[in-house]
């Protein structure tokens, strides 16, 4: 490692602090948007320095899981990315129509909006039933709401909308029920959905998956990590597997770049060579 | 000083005054140009192919841990926001910043903050004060700033905002930009 600045080195020995402390292991994660979200914690608690968090955080095991919290990003909507939806029903669901039954890995889950979503996908190529959803992520508080599958009603116009637009075949409030302020998923939706805590960091491999998805997670890692993650992305897809990422999240920079053919160039879908 | 970045941020009417500045830029410019244009999330890769017909330069839409590479320019892509780490950028989904991703402020932040006085921030016309932050930030740690002037722009508030708010090194009329920069980067080392 080179010479880094002061502010760096405070960052570097937070990081150190809470892996040592605690074990959250934050350690090759992307710099830049990390240490933004590291100041923006210490403005939220009223804290003026990086050292001074360090030492509350080292005593303070609830400081220390609010920051954990205010280090995990959690954006998402169902159908985020409408033309993903649209290329994955071109390219993929014709691939999957060849199996009497698929396994497959949705990692970095968050709340569930887009596990949710693909379940809805699978419902109307009459394929849900042959299939089973692990949906994963390092947070267990994330995972709560991902199983309740309840969500605020205010959002649902903004999810119709992103449904259309991923080519869905139906009316989309036939999958919830308005309760309230909520909008509740239909039970069915769940049904094929396995929710657990999986942390791509430290946790293996734990299936052989047909496909795996994974979008706008490893933007936050590091070079380094993103290979290790990939390395056990790889192992953990079947011959001819399909894996999915982000819209602007790409194999190209990392060590596997030629373990993957194109499907679908645009829309970051790949298949494992053999 | 060798500038090695410039870090340029617009959004209403950008458009058209990037066209106006990338087209003067000559080939083998010897600093990279990261832009951020506030745009819809849902909008495609539409806004850099249509930007490439006007410049020499290799125009991108940045994909995450892309090489930063001098006389290539780069943009953050619609919905997220776009940062610099050393060498390369990365990407993040964070919450908007002043109401946006991507946003000018993260961009100039990350920017300053890597390559300290190597930086060149550049604020063009705008509708809101989304950079003005990053702006000032940028030129705290000993980078170079240039404003577009306000009665060039298309629309006046960004560049009014980060006038008032920053001790801005140039303020220019939009055809003056790219000369300067031309000229900033060209110095380099002399």
């Amino acid at each position: 490692m080179g010479i880094l600045k002061p502010d760096d080195v405070d960052i570097h020995l937070l990081i150190e602090g809470l892996y040592y402390r605690y074990g959250y292991d934050f350690r090759n994660y992307a710099k830049a948007s990390l240490k933004r979200r590291i100041h923006s914690f210490l403005k939220a608690e009223h804290l003026s320095s990086v050292p001074e968090l360090q030492a509350q955080m080292l005593r303070d095991r609830a400081c220390a899981d609010r920051l954990l919290l205010g280090l995990t990003v959690n954006t998402t909507a169902m159908f985020r990315d409408p033309s993903f939806y649209i290329a994955f029903r071109q390219q993929v669901v014709p691939l999957l129509r060849t199996y009497p039954f698929f396994r497959i890995w949705h990692a970095g889950c968050s709340t569930g909006q887009e596990v949710y979503s693909m379940a809805i996908l699978l419902q109307e190529a009459g394929l849900y039933h042959r299939c089973r959803i692990y949906a994963t992520d390092a947070n267990d508080r994330v995972l709560q709401t991902a199983r309740q599958g309840i969500y605020p009603y205010k959002q649902m116009q903004e999810y119709t909308q992103l449904y259309l637009k991923a080519g869905g075949q139906r009316t989309f409030s036939e999958y919830y029920t308005a309760h309230y302020n909520n909008a509740i998923l239909r039970p069915f939706l769940r049904e094929r959905i396995v929710f657990g805590e999986h942390n791509l960091v430290t946790d293996g491999s734990f299936n052989e998956f047909n496909v795996i998805i994974c979008r706008n997670v490893l933007i936050y890692f590091d070079q380094m990590l993103q290979n290790q993650v990939h390395e056990l992305f790889y192992n953990s897809l079947c011959k001819f597997g399909i894996l999915g990422l982000g819209k602007q999240e790409t194999i190209r920079f990392t060590k596997y770049e030629t373990a993957y053919d194109d499907l679908a160039k645009a829309e970051k879908l790949y298949r494992r060579r053999s | 000083m060798t500038y090695e970045l410039i870090a340029i941020g617009t959004s209403l009417g950008g458009l058209s005054a990037l066209k106006t500045l990338l087209r003067s830029l000559p080939t083998a410019f010897p600093a990279a140009l990261a832009i951020v244009q506030h745009r819809h999330k849902e909008s495609d890769q539409g806004l850099s192919s249509f930007l490439q017909k006007f410049t020499v330069l290799p125009v991108h839409e940045v994909e995450d841990k892309e090489r930063i590479q001098p006389g290539h320019v780069y943009f953050a892509p619609a919905d997220y926001h776009l940062l610099v780490e050393y060498g390369y950028f990365s990407l993040s989904v964070d919450e908007p910043v002043s109401y946006a991703r991507p946003s000018i402020d993260v961009l100039l932040e990350s920017a300053s903050d890597i390559y300290d006085e190597r930086v060149i921030g550049v604020l063009l016309t705008g509708a809101n004060h989304d950079g003005v932050q990053g702006l000032r930030s940028l030129k705290a740690r000993g980078g170079m700033t240039i404003v577009q002037a306000p009665d060039t722009a298309e629309s006046p508030i960004l560049p009014e905002a980060a006038i008032a708010a920053v001790n801005v090194d140039w303020v220019l009329p939009l055809s003056d930009i790219a000369p300067r920069l031309i000229h900033l980067c060209g110095a380099a080392g002399v």
